[in-house]
């Protein structure tokens, strides 16, 4: 048995994506609304590194911002003034969590197949010394290894590259900088799709509108929630 | 162990959006308390974000050619405003169903039953 040198873009993964889904069944088990609004802090937080991981950093970084520290405040202020006495913890009968359980388990025996049914999303780069070599899988295989990979002994076998490096260079091709593509695409300007094929570039329009209309949208619905949430004067 | 050698793809983020959203809608289903309903919302809606976010990133797929590119982070921008525009409206009505009504329990909230 062969030991292959750990990934640490797997590792991390690994443990974001055990946080985040271990505290979102937290929420669903708990019964004890404070500890579930916690749960959820640290569920969507983990959702955050898995965001970074992905090379979304802009995205990552408002997750952080924009939810867990507006709309999870929010959501604790709501269970700050709600939270009295019989309102802590609520039950649900047993017959519902069977219901539940059992709705939950089909969902997932279908969800869970259907993530794993393309061949390109699972994201195998071994597979290439058996497989019939095409041009990249070589390119990737003939890289620079880094120094550590590079003192294993011969009989070990090329560990799997950890990115797409196809000029060999040591650093992947495709940097993670988003927010300036990110912020000319919300005011219609796509710098990224420059240079893409002109046969995909009708799809690859700018996001000014929709912008434009989360904004007016954002605007009134936080209005609308402080009209509804006022004190009243109750009139005697 | 040869798990954490190989690169994660598309697949192990599907895994964990996925997990987030049954999470979710199950938190819907069963809490009793307004504010669990809203919570599991907000997990469904993470979780889509996660997929989202997996299907823009051109680094998890070995046909990096047709990742999805920036749109899907953009989506998931508009996303993350929508569930904060949600979360103040539900937030401002429980608040005040508990004002008008001294409770969160949504199966109280039956007024409307015709």
């Amino acid at each position: 048995m062969t030991v292959h040198p750990i990934n640490w873009h797997t590792a991390f993964f690994m443990l974001y994506a055990v946080v985040a889904c271990t505290f979102g069944v937290a929420v669903v088990v708990s019964s004890n609304i404070v500890r579930m609004a916690l749960y959820l802090i640290v569920s969507l937080g983990a959702t955050a590194g898995l965001f970074f991981l992905a090379g979304a950093d802009f995205v990552g970084a408002m997750q952080l911002f924009i939810y867990v520290g507006g709309t999870l405040v929010l959501l604790i202020f709501g269970v700050m003034l709600t939270a009295k006495g019989p309102f802590i913890s609520m039950r649900t009968s047993g017959g519902d969590w069977i219901v539940a359980v059992l709705l939950s388990g089909c969902l997932m025996a279908l969800l869970v197949p259907a993530a794993f049914s393309v061949a390109s999303w699972r994201n195998e780069r071994h597979a290439a010394v058996d497989a019939e070599p095409d041009d990249s899988d070589t390119a990737v295989l003939a890289a620079p290894r880094t120094v550590a990979a590079a003192h294993q002994p011969a009989a070990t076998e090329e560990p799997p590259a950890p990115f797409i490096d196809d000029n060999g260079d040591g650093i992947p091709d495709v940097q993670p900088k988003t927010a300036t593509a990110l912020g000319l695409g919300l005011l219609g300007a796509r710098v990224d799709a420059i240079d893409a094929k002109p046969e995909m570039r009708p799809g690859m329009s700018g996001y000014l509108l929709p912008f434009e209309l989360i904004s007016v949208h954002l605007l009134v619905v936080l209005i609308g929630a402080a009209y509804l949430a006022r004190a009243k004067r109750r009139v005697r | 162990m040869s798990f954490f050698s190989q690169p994660v793809g598309v697949s192990h983020f599907l895994v964990v959006g996925a997990v987030l959203f049954v999470s979710g809608v199950v938190c819907m289903a069963v809490k009793r308390n307004a504010l669990g309903v809203l919570m599991g919302i907000e997990l469904v809606l993470n979780g889509a974000n996660v997929n989202f976010v997996a299907f823009s990133s051109p680094f998890l797929r070995s046909d990096n050619a047709y990742a999805l590119g920036l749109d899907g982070q953009l989506i998931s921008l508009f996303v993350i405003v929508l569930a904060a525009a949600e979360a103040a409206v539900a937030l401002a009505i429980t608040l005040n169903f508990y004002n008008n009504h001294s409770t969160v329990d949504v199966d109280r909230a039956d007024e409307l039953k015709g």
